[in-house]
């Protein structure tokens, strides 16, 4: 069924236009208090702005003053709103052009209340596929979605504030359908597909209700993993943090169940045509850190090169980019652009609880300068009265000969890149399908590696975590635990899997 | 470490000592991440509205004041993470109404309850 239209009605201007709109007005103020009261916090916050504006004198004073003059309640309200949408449309921010909804929204509350309709006519059957070119966020929260149904709009956005209410009440969502269909007896809403299907044969229904029952299933006993706070293995505590590219990545539902940011990468700042400026990186790092509070953030400067050029830093020309001048060897070789970074970091560090570590470490001097360049960076800014700290300082851990030499380094954490090690020590480049056999992660020599660093971290007491691939995979988690890892860093999605495993290793590990 | 001791706040407050015309005035940076959007600008125009005294409000260099009670001026204000925000407010609690102000803002617009 369709939900969504601009309120149809008529009216003749009476003889208290003014009496009319303020009524009109406290109506669809006491209908969004109901709605803010009974929805969640998220939910709320949205609908408290439109409130506000039913309340803001500024706004309804030249509306009031129109009515006054002789304009019907219905038009002043239409016109001044259609001025605020205009306004929100011609802003640059997509935050703010994406308000424009919000206040179309409000428009057709208060004139659905002039017009004297039911706010809400077409609550429609329970269970319904709810169907809409797109959707306002106050029209999502008066549908009741505890019977099921889902939600599938011709256009609209899976950023959209309707989408971020509905991934959050779980209900299944599909946009840009480009055409919706025309009401029919039964429909079959497949959110992974991004498909919606009319009148669909039993046996597509059936094969759905099998997928539905069993992703029902597992996803509880995600939940029960995800929520049991500490894991230990031999009675020792285990930690799990999240590999990200950006503050986006956080917004993962299962995200807020890790243990801090075990590595943020930051090359995704630097992929764009102008190389991020200072404030720029800054205020990035602090989106993080304010998500993390008291958890740990690792994270890494850019690590450019080798599979990822970046235009403007990068050498355009290597023979063999992998074994080129990639992570901290280019940013050694740009300290103009690798200043911007450790000024954005230091003024980060000042926030919140903050790591950095190099990324393609070969040798204790390369760190001893790049530390040295922080200080620096750290002294400039704090000189120049500007809030800096320096950070706890780590590397990673991918070239061999830092693996095997690993002691000579003053890092005050470790974290192993897998992907790497695993490529330089088998001699397979990564990027080369023909040789995924051999480029085995439990290679024994890797492993070896691993087992010595993570030995290095328990005679010293410094952390050492993986975040390679091979840690957002159960298979390889026992293994790694043997060598004595307890840390390990992997992509939000990972995160329920890894920790179902390790619940199921730390009960086995309790009666060795 | 705790974050709200770390958020750098440029804060002056001067006033006048006639109470009935007191005026008084107030810096504070916008730390909030997303700049002045729709929850923070509820949260300031909410806490404006408490006082008696006539609240402007602008971002620092820009020429127009504007009305710190109107959810929707605030909203257009368009103020950016990182930008200093200026108050100027006149009437019998105006220093009260400054003070508060400045302080949401330095504090991030914490939740307070209802």
């Amino acid at each position: 069924m369709r939900a969504d239209g601009a309120p149809l009605g008529q009216r003749e201007a009476g003889a208290d236009e003014a009496g009319a709109l303020r009524a009109a007005l406290a109506a669809a103020d006491r209908q969004l208090s109901k709605l803010a009261a009974a929805a969640g916090k998220d939910a709320a916050e949205i609908l408290e702005f439109q409130i506000a504006l039913l309340a803001d004198d500024a706004l309804l004073g030249p509306i009031f003053a129109a009515i006054a003059q002789g304009a019907a309640a219905d038009a002043a309200w239409a016109q001044a709103m259609a001025e605020q949408i205009a306004d929100y449309r011609a802003a640059a921010d997509e935050y703010l052009r994406a308000r424009s909804a919000d206040i179309a929204d409000l428009r057709d509350r208060v004139l659905s209340a002039l017009y004297g309709g039911e706010a809400n006519p077409k609550t429609g059957r329970a269970g319904a596929v709810i169907c809409a070119d797109d959707l306002p966020p106050s029209r999502f929260l008066e549908i009741d979605w505890s019977a099921g149904g889902g939600l599938a709009l011709s256009q609209g956005s899976a950023t959209s504030h309707v989408a971020m209410l509905a991934r959050a009440r779980g209900v299944p969502m599909v946009v840009q359908l480009g055409e919706v269909p025309e009401p029919a007896d039964a429909a079959l809403l497949d959110a992974d597909e991004g498909i919606l299907e009319v009148d669909p044969p039993v046996a597509r229904i059936q094969a759905l209700a099998t997928r539905q029952e069993n992703q029902v299933l597992s996803r509880a006993a995600d939940l029960a993993a995800l929520e049991n706070p500490s894991i230990s293995f031999r009675g020792e505590p285990v930690r799990l943090m999240l590999n990200i590219q950006g503050p986006a990545d956080l917004d993962h539902p299962d995200a807020r169940y890790a243990d801090g940011v075990g590595l943020m990468r930051t090359e995704f700042l630097f992929g764009r045509a102008d190389l991020p400026d200072e404030e720029k990186q800054r205020s990035v790092y602090e989106q993080v850190l304010n998500w993390a509070g008291e958890r740990p953030v690792v994270i890494r400067t850019v690590d450019a090169g080798g599979d990822k050029p970046v235009r403007g830093l990068t050498e355009a020309r290597e023979a063999n980019p992998f074994l080129g001048v990639r992570g901290l060897r280019l940013s050694l070789k740009r300290p103009d652009i690798f200043a911007v970074q450790l000024r954005a970091l230091a003024r980060a560090a000042a926030l919140g609880k903050l790591r950095v570590m190099f990324p393609m470490v070969t040798t204790p001097e390369e760190f001893k300068t790049a530390r040295r360049l922080f200080v620096q960076a750290v002294e400039e800014l704090k000189s120049a009265g500007v809030r800096a700290s320096l950070p706890e300082i780590g590397i990673m851990v991918e070239v061999p000969a830092a693996a095997l030499t690993i002691e000579s380094f003053p890092a005050s954490f470790f974290s192993i890149g897998s992907n790497d090690l695993t490529q330089y020590v088998t001699a397979c480049d990564r990027t080369n399908g023909a040789l995924a056999s051999l480029a085995d992660p439990l290679n024994p020599g890797v492993l070896e590696l691993i087992r010595r660093v993570a030995e290095h971290g328990r005679k010293l007491g410094v952390s050492v975590s993986l975040c390679g691939d091979i840690a957002g995979e159960p298979r390889y988690l026992e293994t790694l635990l043997r060598c004595g890892l307890r840390e390990f860093s992997m992509s939000p999605p990972a995160l329920a899997a890894v920790k179902r495993a390790l619940a199921a290793l730390s009960r086995k590990s309790d009666h060795v | 470490m705790d974050k709200t001791t770390t958020i750098s706040v440029a804060k002056a407050i001067t006033e006048t000592p006639q109470p009935e015309n007191e005026i008084a005035r107030g810096a504070v940076e916008l730390v909030h991440a997303v700049g002045m959007h729709a929850r923070p600008a509820v949260k300031l125009t909410k806490l404006a509205k408490r006082f008696k005294a006539r609240i402007a409000v602008r971002v620092a260099g820009a020429v127009d004041w504007i009305d710190a009670k109107s959810v929707a001026k605030v909203m257009a204000m368009r103020a950016a993470q990182g930008s200093v925000i200026e108050f100027e407010a006149q009437g019998a609690d105006a220093s009260a109404a400054v003070e508060a102000l400045t302080t949401l803002v330095a504090a991030d617009f914490p939740d307070t309850g209802r």
